[in-house]
């Protein structure tokens, strides 16, 4: 079957990459709901992974394309479980966020 | 022509990233997010990654995210999250950060340093090298049981642990194993 | 010759005699108790006395230029190696410090021997003489050291005894006071000493006397006189100059025996020994004029306070600031081996004179009052002969010492052209004369003042209980013993009042009892030393080939030109004229007090000099004027830099330094807030620098 090979510069991939991650990085910080948080996170894996395959294709490499076949296998366990400690953590509470997660603050302070 | 699927595919790409970070629903935010998803599928259809392209939309797309749904509307999460930022500083130093790892990749982007050299003409070319090679596919399945064929076992084991993992811990917890056993049991 | 020179390396031996003594006292002595412990005392300030004339022979052993130089020092070991500082306790031994040597470990053989019969009965008997010889020890390193630091390890030493045996009846609250003041007096002064010694170490690289003596030209005059000066101060606090002479006089409170010996004959010449080692600044600089003139007051306001003293011992610590200023003269004006043989011949009548009025107080039931003494001579006749031969010598009658010593550095000041000087000691020792023969006349001749108010016959009668007029041979009464008990024992301070008796105080009331003589063992030193006071003289005639002392001397003080009379006649002339006024002297306190007082609370001579006399009688007020400044203004200061300076500024910047770090630590554990979204604000900060990193180490 013929693959679709484009012309496009690889540079403008990476750059849309970069920038899918900093959207993502930014959100990071910037949200409190937990949940919004872990997509965010997987915005940024998102953008890696596009990165992956656009220097597959630049260095005529399989192995990229392959790596991102094992980055979504985790990104999906990792999802299973993080979604598992969420349910754990905020069941009870109604309308909890991450800045509820303080338990790590100095108990004298 | 392919000029127009890309800017097309990275304006929807962009536009579901940002509603991600900027809409308060989280629920809003999910499908947000599958708008991405499905841009970066266009992005490795058009990079000649077929496989990857199903995996991404049915893995991604279909699972992940429905998976997320699931727990949004099982928690209730579904409340506007409210605007101010209780903690000082956060969101101009968050854009601040962001602009300059935006800055500082880019630079990367261009440099040799960062970036490898090329395998043309090996086995693990995606394109050329030889008829006998196959599709996509079958040059995926080719490098994934030869050369990677340690991490994939492992990350098989990997999904178990997790599956197993999201059990536990999701548990309730004073539901003993007992109302499991009985629900084998029965 | 060699053997010589080793044999002088081993002057440790003599401070590390009573060194012992006092360790082994401190220790023991409560168990040997008395007299053992003195005994055991006297006996090594003896073999001391007998190393340290060894020491002579083998100094005088040497050839004449080798007796001062370098090679007869002897480092025992490196006391301080501190980077460019490097001090080592070792001995000097040249002609100076063997004279001082001598003369500390001769008389402090005789008045070790005398406190065992004054001493006897007192509860910390053996304390006493582990004091005593500490002292010793400390006054030995003092002159037997090889540099500045070694010198000032046995000041500071002396220092301490002082205070120790000033106040070592300090159940008596005037005595403890007594003590604090000399201590702190005498610190005024050692700030001056380090000082000096900063200054002289910052001229030369080092503090041993070796390297100053010959290089002291390299230093310019400015450096030279401010050591001098500093120098000075050091010794007016030691040696209890003008201005820090107040502690002599109170210091009496201690026992007469460490009046006789500390301050007497030789704590206080360690200022003029520091002097005299320090002769090289005093001669490239006009420092010496403010030396001499310095002593030259103090000699004749010290006999002027003193002509009107009636305690007897007070009176007797006013003529020795009073004859110390004539050392402090004698060394202004460059004429250090006349301040030496001053020294000496002080040391000999000054002692006779303290230790014989212990013996009169000891035998007079602790009354010090020379008021309501008078006639002793009948009861005391011993102690009453020697004294009078201390009296000749010190009034500068020839051919005893005090004639030759005192007024050859009156003559010195003459033959120098120092004719104010001149004047001003003529004065003071005519000064001299008159409290000299006052004390004399009041204490052993006229009329027995010392019987109860109605006539010679008192209630008591002429006999009294228990006392004999006879020398005793072995302990003093049981009287004696109950009041020393009595003073040692008392626990309220302030109703043991002081038996010493200040200008202005009532007259005591006459307590009816005849003295007795001192018990042998008393009576010998005091007789020993007026022998020494009145042949002393023999070391130094002015006959050019018998000047003993000063040929002795004269490697120590190299480089001091030595002036002479122009002719015999000159010199004999100054010498009868400073007899001529000493005797005027003499026959004016005699006429007054020929026949004692006639009235006890009538002096004369107060009567003669009207208002000036309480100015004189209250040393000038000096003490007053000190307690009121200090009481006053210093006072003030000092609470002003407690409550400013030291809570505020000192504390202030201590806790100060603790609150900024608490400051730091608290703005740290901010970070600790617990917000995990902070914390992955710190991963991003994190990963954008290393990126950052990345960036620039590609672009350059």
């Amino acid at each position: 079957m013929p693959v679709l090979a484009t012309t496009i510069d690889a540079g403008w991939y990476l750059v849309l990459a970069a920038l899918i991650f900093t959207i993502g990085a930014a959100g990071l910080l910037t949200r409190r709901n937990v949940l919004v948080m872990f997509m965010c996170v997987e915005l940024m894996l998102n953008a890696v992974n596009l990165t992956f395959v656009t220097f597959a294709r630049e260095l005529n490499d399989i192995r990229g394309q392959v790596i991102v076949f094992f980055i979504l296998a985790v990104a999906a366990a990792e999802v299973a479980v993080g979604l598992a400690i969420i349910v754990a953590i905020f069941r009870r509470r109604r309308g909890a966020t991450a800045d509820d997660l303080d338990l790590l603050k100095d108990p004298t302070a | 022509m392919e000029y127009f699927i890309f800017f097309l595919a990275a304006a929807l790409a962009l536009a579901g990233a940002l509603g991600v970070v900027l809409l308060r629903n989280p629920a809003h935010c999910a499908l947000s997010l599958v708008v991405t998803l499905i841009s970066v599928a266009i992005f490795f259809a058009q990079l000649g990654a077929a496989l990857l392209v199903a995996m991404q939309i049915i893995v991604y797309a279909g699972a992940i995210v429905v998976l997320f749904l699931f727990v949004i509307m099982l928690l209730g999460v579904d409340r506007k999250e409210s605007v101010e930022e209780p903690l000082k500083f956060q969101r101009p130093v968050a854009l601040v950060l962001g602009v300059i790892l935006f800055a500082e990749v880019v630079f990367l982007i261009g440099h040799q340093w960062a970036t490898g050299a090329s395998s043309s003409g090996t086995a693990h070319a995606i394109h050329g090298g030889g008829a006998g090679l196959g599709g996509n596919v079958e040059r995926v399945a080719r490098s994934l049981f030869t050369d990677f064929l340690w991490p994939f076992e492992i990350t098989a084991a990997l999904l178990v642990l997790a599956v197993v993992g999201a059990v536990v811990l999701a548990r309730r917890s004073g539901e003993s194993a007992e109302t499991v056993e009985a629900g084998e049991a029965s | 010759m060699s053997g010589s020179r080793d044999l002088l390396h081993l002057a440790w031996i003599i401070p590390a005699l009573p060194l012992f003594g006092a360790a082994f006292l401190l220790l023991f002595g409560k168990r040997i108790g008395e007299p053992v412990s003195g005994w055991i005392a006297t006996a090594l300030m003896a073999l001391a006395f007998v190393w340290s004339c060894v020491m002579l022979m083998a100094l005088l052993d040497l050839p004449v230029e080798m007796r001062a130089s370098v090679l007869n020092t002897n480092a025992l070991w490196s006391w301080m190696p501190a980077g460019a500082l490097h001090v080592d306790m070792g001995t000097f031994a040249d002609p100076l410090s063997i004279t001082w040597a001598l003369l500390v470990t001769g008389v402090g053989t005789l008045i070790h021997l005398y406190s065992i019969g004054y001493m006897h009965g007192d509860e910390r008997y053996s304390r006493f003489f582990a004091y005593l010889n500490l002292f010793a020890a400390s006054m030995l390193i003092l002159v037997l050291g090889s540099s500045f630091l070694v010198t000032f390890l046995g000041w500071e030493g002396v220092g301490l005894c002082s205070y120790l045996l000033i106040s070592f009846w300090f159940e008596r609250n005037s005595a403890a006071v007594a003590g604090k003041k000399a201590f702190v007096t005498n610190r005024v002064g050692d700030v001056g000493f380090l000082l000096a010694m900063f200054l002289i170490f910052a001229s030369y690289g080092t503090l041993n006397y070796s390297a100053v003596g010959p290089g002291a030209h390299a230093v310019s005059s400015g450096t030279a006189t401010a050591i001098a000066l500093l120098l000075l101060l050091a010794a007016c606090g030691k040696s209890a100059q003008i201005p820090l002479h107040l502690w002599l006089p109170d210091a009496m409170e201690g026992p007469t025996p460490v009046s006789a010996l500390i301050h007497a004959a030789t704590m206080v010449t360690a200022g003029v020994f520091v002097l005299c080692r320090a002769h090289p600044f005093l001669d490239v600089s006009d420092a010496g004029t403010v030396v001499a003139w310095v002593g030259g007051i103090t000699a004749l306001l010290a006999g002027t306070v003193a002509i009107l003293q009636p305690d007897i011992k007070r009176a007797l610590a006013y003529s020795t600031v009073s004859q110390l200023g004539y050392m402090f003269l004698a060394v202004g004006i460059h004429a250090y081996a006349a301040a030496v043989f001053m020294v000496l011949c002080h040391a000999f009548y000054k002692g006779c004179l303290f230790l014989g009025s212990g013996s009169v107080i000891h035998g007079n039931h602790d009354v010090q009052d020379m008021r309501v003494m008078g006639g002793f001579k009948k009861y005391m006749p011993y102690t009453a002969f020697a004294m009078v031969v201390a009296w000749l010598a010190i009034a500068g009658v020839p051919p005893l010492s005090g004639f030759f010593s005192k007024d050859e550095i009156i003559s010195q000041a003459f033959l120098r052209d120092d004719y104010a000087l001149w004047v001003v000691a003529i004065l003071a020792a005519a000064f001299t004369a008159v409290y000299m023969t006052r004390l004399i006349f009041l204490t052993f001749f006229g009329n027995e003042r010392f019987r109860a108010a109605d006539g010679p016959n008192g209630p008591n009668g002429g006999a009294a209980v228990g006392h004999e007029a006879l020398p005793v041979i072995s302990g003093g009464s049981d009287d004696d013993v109950a009041v020393l008990d009595h003073a040692a024992g008392e626990v309220d301070p302030d109703s043991d009042p002081s038996p010493t008796v200040a200008y202005g105080d009532p007259v005591p009331e006459p307590n009816g009892h005849p003295p007795h003589e001192a018990p042998g063992l008393m009576v010998l030193p005091v007789m020993v030393l007026a022998l020494l006071a009145a042949v002393a003289g023999i070391l130094n005639l002015p006959f050019s080939s018998m000047e003993w002392l000063n040929k002795f001397l004269e490697p120590s003080f190299r480089g001091v030109p030595d002036v002479k009379p122009d002719s015999f006649a000159q010199g004999f002339g100054l010498e009868m004229l400073t007899f001529a006024i000493a005797a005027c002297g003499i026959f004016f306190a005699y006429t007054l007090y020929k026949k004692g007082l006639e009235h006890a609370d009538r002096d004369p001579l107060d009567a003669k000099l009207g208002g000036l006399a309480r100015v004189f009688g209250n040393a000038y007020y000096y003490d007053h004027g000190i307690s009121k400044l200090v009481g006053g203004p210093g006072r003030t200061a000092a609470s002003w830099l407690d409550r400013v300076v030291d809570t505020k500024i000192i504390d202030g910047a201590v806790n100060g330094v603790g609150g900024f770090f608490k400051l730091l630590s608290r703005g740290v554990q901010e970070i600790q807030d617990g917000h995990v979204r902070r914390y992955a604000m710190g991963i991003a900060i994190g990963t954008v620098g290393i990126l950052l990193y990345v960036v620039l180490w590609i672009g350059r």
